[in-house]
């Protein structure tokens, strides 16, 4: 049995030998990226649970062990961490927990401390948790991620994004009901087979694998493509989540419409941009900004092959670069706004106004910091720049109803439909 | 072919009839009692019979609330927004703006230049379930309300944002005798406001505005308010015949393109078909049987007092009177604690008659009767103390701690829901230890689920009545009152059932006040010994809910509703007087009560003084924020000269500015604006500008931005830059105004990070986006640092390249600009050391109120500071501390300047016995979420009192007053403890 081990400020950290006793649990936000990351960590020898589940418990447990006023995907991704330590399904004394941290001037930053705030709620503050940050936060002896690593879950989230926007792209229209989820679920699993072989990694071969991706959605027998589209942005929590936002994108599929959501990487281009931009605007060391600026070229250049790929064939619409999306909000709002989603969330929006997405729906917690600023605060300004921009701020939250969500859903929707005629 | 329109909104049903020609034959408006599928079912019925030669209809189904029923029997749905835009366009004129406020959805929609429809968001009140909401706090019909409004005289602030907020606002305007009349106006004032506000949000209301919903049809008063306040005359303000219909008859016209179908059909299917439960109730029921319900009722009537006769009853007895928020309650004890007289009554607004009447009653059953002591506890309080002259007024807090005590002497925690607010309070070593209050907004109290029950159609008790044995309780969270409405809509949508309902929403009411109010995570954070009371938890139901949720047994006083008067007796029993001041039957008999108002001029603030004359000779003063204009004339007391926060506010008036070669630039007074203006006005100076600043925050000044504030969510400091910006340009003629965006605070060392909160980093980047009026000024809103000086010369002299100040003039400002910060920020610390040693040497509490530099402003703290030195203690801010030598060590993630320095002054109080801390709270503020939590911890760890006050743009101070007198009274027992 590991011995727990404390740092000098009392932290309980995640040790080698940990490493090679415990399962690591990780709360979802995106099934398709999370399943290929949790591979690429189990590859390197960790034992990873992506947690599935969905039950009201989880958002009961977070209203319980978290402070109500905190954000909602704070009480959910808490909430289904605890449920699962309290299932009985684990040897609570074998588990740790994950949580993502960014390290921004956004509350989010605390997730991490909120987590061991319910868990010592909960008298298990034997549980260690394991803060997954690229920001030289925590640090743990047995939890070390690695330049390759690093790498490929770079390229499995460009994947990711792929596949959920060919999925977005396809489902609406599949002739048999669950093929295009197949293609997805097939090519999930192929390529975490390619991760672990250091597979399809040089930009020749991914490129390749993404062609082969892309023809075989095209290929997929589908109905004509005639359905209203519309964008998905928001806090990324409850962009992504299909708990965090009531199932969203299930819900717009049975609403005759096709869901279209910007991906993963640019939120992690987004934040590697922030350093560059602090730079400029306060001065200090250019280790930094040169190193991100050296990662977003890298990544760019993929994405950009990805996006390239999908232009390729007939009937897809391909997202936004990176840069497309960033360069679509200048002058709307200055690169120093930088906290939560900051400047990317009124930009994704613009860059979907640009490719012809007018339907959009912004989502955001209750009470979401960043979003009165990049949300709902930008609104105005969007629709004086475009007033064809139909959108739709929405609110979640453990306390906001699915009946007034999907009534301002539906209005945003028939909207949709009178401006299409 | 006829065409038939349902509009099924959140408590009533509305139908159109429309023939071939698009001419309504027929129409009707019911209540639905939350019975959607049976109601549709019995219009159907009721339409048949009107129009038995018509099989074939065409039909369409709008409205919240019908959603379900729409899917479940595949009627034709369309969503209301689209039913009244359609509806509208049939109107012979061309309207602007529709504004629609239903039951409790509102929208607005924009017709001309640029379309826009838009509904409230999920947390926004002003809406008709509001009004009725405020019209059962008047004990009024709603109609009755309307009638009153008309006959207004002036109007109070109101927030009304949500009904909660409200009530905190019109439940002491009540108390302290405000004009009905005036009230009722006020909260149509309010509505309108949350209107502009809440659903414009930045887009102004001009040209032709149609208004159209129920309350907009029935209420003059309403009607009034928004042709007052949006200026409009008769043909710019147009309210149409039958505007309750309109979704109804827009929905009528959409049916007209729909696929004809069978109406017997659907009738026949809506009167079959059950709705299938679909909602998974994950809440066991409160009781299985007739059987468990009986052994519990015995259970608690076991705790019990001794009741005795007030005829004839010779020794002396005490009086206790608890004047509540929306009940009175009284209570006569005698010698032995036995109860011998008892009355509880809704206050109705009026609790000074019904304490007369009370007294007249004891007089009458007992002629003879001695009493030795009168207290009086409550909201009330001092109203009932002044009117009859009873001799000693407490906290509730402490009277509800004393009667708890006869009932359990060693209780460990007292929870106590009232109609309005609720009170939990740990006790250790026999002394409230720690007090929970719901804050503005968490409601869930007795006043909810009885309007609740009216809105649904039932009385208080029938309603319980019905939950008590419930199959499967709706689960509907622990939110306020507006999310819970929604929350029953969404459950009436999956079917469940008034009895499901019921007992759901005692579960609720039970949730919110363990994990929202407590923060408590298990029963044994609440101790063992716990004591229930207060009216609320005479509800079988609740007290059923409660016991489950922390699964164990607690005491439930059989005089619940009556505890906090029973404690008063209690309390004044033991004080041991001879006889009591309180009006006797002669004085009685002469009894006059008059209120009248002035202004108070004893500081900037200016409060609105309501003056209670009784018998012409006794004057009672309510509506005042701090005790000066009361204590006037009294002697006796310590006049505390040190308030840290009236110190900074006289700081930043100090500071002067001339008539500067550049011209004038204006300085926006909010936010991190009120510390960094030490910072900002030098450096101005200096490069040769006139620095002018917006004024202290006003009601005026918020309400003067309020159109263009885009979230109605956001921290109400934030929304008022709105107006120090409109301020700049309107009245003081600014073409430059200066607000940079700053992600970073200074960095003072004893964090991780030195960030701003989101809000205060990016605010400016808001009123730039919301604010046309700011582009016919120069706007200096680029992102600048001040943390790195260096960085900073440069950002600067490039932001100031167009007014032609060279980078070098920037630098010796900027050197002057970083001393003289620093210098304030020294001279800060030594106010703080001269008031600690002047609180030292006078031997006075020393509070820490604890927040951000911007709760300086009286608008937005409304007077706190003030208040705390008329009770007589010492007021310094949390950077009037010293800092730390290192980084501190906390729980949670450090990173944001304004923060640290509450840990930091949280860490440095446990070292100090004769300091308090009251952190001020901003309400939807997220970061307080993580800071309040840690606070906490840090002090209780050290054993020592948190205090949390929670501020809006509520102006009543009345929860915060409970809370001071709770701390000190703490303060007090713990000092004659040592």
């Amino acid at each position: 049995m590991a011995e727990l081990k404390y740092d000098e400020t009392g932290r309980l950290l995640f040790t080698e030998e940990m490493k090679e006793e415990y399962t690591i649990l990780v709360p979802t936000m995106l099934p398709i990226h999370f399943s290929m990351l949790v591979s690429i960590f189990q590859h390197e020898g960790y034992k990873v649970k992506l947690l599935d589940t969905q039950n009201s418990n989880i958002v009961q447990l977070g209203l319980k062990y978290c402070h109500n006023d905190i954000c909602y995907p704070a009480q959910l991704s808490i909430g289904q961490l605890m449920d699962a330590v309290e299932s009985g399904e684990f040897d609570v004394h074998k588990v740790a927990l994950l949580m993502t941290q960014t390290g921004g001037g956004c509350r989010a930053s605390n997730y991490v401390s909120l987590l061991r705030k319910a868990l010592k709620r909960a008298d298990m503050e034997f549980i260690p948790v394991v803060s997954l940050n690229f920001s030289n936060l925590e640090k743990n002896p047995g939890f070390v991620i690695t330049p390759s690593m690093i790498y490929k879950m770079a390229n499995a989230i460009i994947y990711g994004d792929l596949l959920m926007c060919l999925h977005n792209q396809t489902v609406p229209y599949e002739i048999e009901a669950g093929s295009s989820q197949k293609l997805v679920d097939k090519f999930a699993a192929e390529l975490n087979e390619d991760f672990y072989h250091n597979k399809s990694m040089g930009p020749k071969a991914i490129r390749r694998k993404m062609k082969e991706i892309v023809k075989a959605f095209a290929e997929l027998p589908v109905t004509e493509k005639n359905k209203v589209r519309v964008g998905i942005v928001g806090e990324i929590y409850v962009k992504f989540s299909p708990l965090g936002n009531n199932n969203l994108e299930a819900f717009l599929l049975k609403e005759n419409a096709e869901p279209v959501v910007p991906g993963l990487l640019d939120f992690i281009l987004y934040t590697a941009d922030t350093g560059i931009e602090d730079q400029k605007l306060y001065g200090g060391s250019m280790v930094r900004p040169i190193v991100s600026k050296i990662l977003i070229d890298i990544f760019a250049k993929i994405q950009k092959d990805m996006i390239d790929t999908i232009k390729e064939v007939e009937g897809f619409h391909a997202p936004s670069t990176f840069k497309e999306t960033k360069n679509a909000v200048k002058g709307v709002l200055d690169y120093g706004v930088k906290m939560g989603e900051g400047w990317l969330l009124t930009a994704e929006m613009l860059a979907l106004i640009d490719e012809g997405v007018n339907n959009i729906v912004c989502t955001q917690p209750f009470g979401c910091l960043p979003n009165h600023i990049c949300g709902r605060g930008m609104m105005r300004r969007l629709k004086e720049l475009h007033p064809e921009a139909n959108i739709v701020a929405i609110d979640y939250d453990a306390g906001a109803t699915q009946v007034n969500q999907e009534n301002r859903l539906k209005l945003m929707l028939s909207t949709a439909r009178r401006n299409l005629q | 072919m006829y065409s038939i329109g349902i509009d099924v909104g959140s408590t009533t049903i509305k139908c159109v009839v429309l023939d071939e020609n698009k001419q309504v034959i027929y129409k009707s408006y019911h209540r639905h009692l939350a019975l959607i599928k049976e109601k549709i079912a019995e219009l159907i019925t009721q339409v048949k019979a009107i129009f038995p030669n018509e099989e074939q209809w065409r039909v369409s189904i709008t409205g919240s609330a019908s959603l379900g029923v729409a899917e479940k029997f595949q009627i034709p749905f369309v969503q209301e927004v689209i039913a009244l835009q359609i509806a509208v366009e049939e109107y012979p004129e061309v309207i602007d703006v529709v504004i629609e406020l239903g039951g409790e959805d509102a929208k607005i929609l924009f017709l001309t230049n640029g379309v826009e429809l838009r509904m409230n968001g999920t947390c926004a009140g002003g809406t008709g379930a509001f009004i009725d909401q405020m019209a059962v706090l008047l004990d009024v019909t709603p109609d009755e309300m309307d009638l009153l409004a008309l006959k207004a005289q002036r109007i109070y602030p109101i927030a009304s944002r949500c009904g909660v907020f409200a009530k905190t606002d019109v439940q002491p305007l009540l108390n302290q005798g405000a004009l009905k009349e005036d009230v009722a106006a006020s909260i149509f004032h309010a509505v309108v406001n949350q209107t502009i506000g809440g659903l414009a949000q930045g887009r102004e209301l001009k040209g032709k505005i149609m208004f159209l919903g129920g309350p907009l049809t029935f209420l003059q008063g309403l009607q009034k308010s928004f042709k007052d306040v949006l200026e409009l005359d008769e043909s710019t303000g147009i309210f149409p015949e039958n505007a309750q219909y309109y979704v109804a008859y827009g929905a009528a016209l959409y049916a007209a393109n729909e696929q004809a179908l069978d109406i017997n059909e659907l009738e026949q299917r809506l009167l079959q078909e059950e709705e299938l439960k679909q909602y998974a109730s994950t809440l066991q029921p409160l009781f299985k049987n007739q059987q468990e319900y009986t052994d519990f009722q015995q259970r608690h009537a076991q705790a019990d007092v001794v009741r005795g006769s007030l005829e004839n009853y010779e020794k002396s007895v005490y009086l206790g009177i608890d004047a509540g928020s929306t009940t009175v309650k009284v209570v006569l004890i005698g010698q032995d604690d036995e109860l011998l007289y008892t009355h509880y009554a809704m206050s109705n607004g009026k609790p000074v008659d019904i304490v007369r009447q009370c007294l007249q009653e004891i007089y009458q059953l007992n002629p003879k009767l001695k009493i030795a002591g009168a207290a009086a506890t409550g909201y009330g309080e001092e109203l009932v103390k002044n009117a009859f002259k009873l001799d000693y007024g407490l906290v509730e807090t402490v009277a509800h701690l004393t009667a708890a005590q006869k009932f359990m002497p060693d209780v460990d925690f007292i929870v106590d829901i009232g109609g309005q607010d609720m009170k939990c309070f740990k006790i250790r070593h026999g002394a409230i230890d720690t007090i929970f209050l719901n804050e503005a907004c968490s409601s869930g109290c007795g006043s909810f689920i009885s309007t609740f029950a009216m809105a649904l159609g039932y009385s208080v008790e029938e309603f319980a009545q019905k939950g008590l044995f419930a199959q499967a309780p709706v689960d509907l969270g622990s939110r306020c009152t507006v999310f819970m409405n929604s929350s029953v809509k969404q459950a009436q949508k999956e079917g469940a059932s008034i009895e499901d309902i019921s007992a759901g929403l005692s579960v609720s009411v039970v949730k919110n006040a363990l994990y929202k109010v407590i923060r408590a995570s298990s029963k044994e954070s609440l101790g063992g010994k716990i004591i229930v009371q207060g009216g609320t938890f005479l509800n079988d139901a609740i007290l059923r809910a409660f016991e489950q949720e922390v699964q164990g047994e607690v005491v439930r006083p059989v005089i619940a509703g009556l505890m906090g008067a029973y404690g008063a007796a209690l309390y004044i029993k033991g004080l041991c007087l001879e006889k009591s001041t309180v009006l006797s039957v002669e004085e009685l008999k002469d009894f006059h009560h008059e209120a009248s108002e002035r202004i108070c001029q004893l500081c900037g603030n200016h409060c609105r003084l309501t003056v209670n004359t009784f018998q012409h000779e006794r004057e009672l003063i309510a509506g005042n924020r701090c005790e000066r204009p009361v204590q006037q004339g009294k002697e006796g007391k310590l006049d505390i000269p040190y308030n840290a926060y009236l110190y900074k506010r006289k700081q930043i008036l100090l500071r002067k500015s001339n008539k500067g070669k550049r011209g004038k630039i204006g300085l926006p007074l909010g936010l991190n604006m009120y510390e960094n203006y030490h910072f900002w006005h030098p450096l101005f100076t200096e490069l040769g500008y006139e620095v002018v600043h917006s004024p202290f925050g006003s009601r005026d000044l918020f309400l003067g931005g309020q159109s263009t504030i885009p979230s109605d969510t956001i921290c109400y400091p934030a929304k008022l830059m709105h107006g120090h910006v409109i301020n700049l340009m309107e009245k003081q003629n600014v073409d430059k105004i200066f607000y940079p965006c700053m992600s970073y605070n200074i960095d003072e060392n004893i964090s991780n990070n030195h960030y701003n909160c989101p809000v205060v980093a990016y605010y400016p980047e808001v009123l730039a986006a919301n604010m046309q009026s700011l582009q016919k000024v120069k706007f200096f809103r680029e992102h600048l640092g001040i943390h790195e000086p260096k960085a900073f010369v440069q950002r600067m002299s490039r932001m100031f390249k167009e007014e032609r100040v060279s980078k070098r003039e920037i630098k010796k400002a900027a050197d002057i600009a970083y001393q003289e910060q620093a210098r304030e920020m020294e001279k800060l610390k030594a106010y703080g050391r001269e008031a600690i040693a002047f609180a030292r040497e006078h031997k006075v509490p020393i509070i820490v109120l604890a927040g951000r530099p911007y709760h300086v402003d009286p608008e937005i703290n409304h007077g706190i500071d003030q208040l705390i030195t008329s009770y007589g203690a010492v007021v310094i801010s949390e950077d009037c501390l010293p800092l730390a030598e290192d980084k501190l060590q906390v729980k949670v993630l450090n990173q944001w300047t304004y923060h640290a320095r509450l840990y930091n002054a949280a860490q440095y109080i446990c070292t100090q016995p004769d300091m308090y801390l009251i952190q001020l709270v901003s309400f939807g503020c997220g970061l307080d979420a993580v800071t309040t939590d840690e606070v906490r911890d840090i002090l209780e760890q050290n054993n020592q009192i948190y205090t949390q006050i929670k501020i809006d743009e509520i102006n009543n101070l009345g929860a915060v007053k409970i809370r001071l007198r709770s701390l000190f009274a703490a303060i007090e027992q713990r000092n004659s403890q040592k």
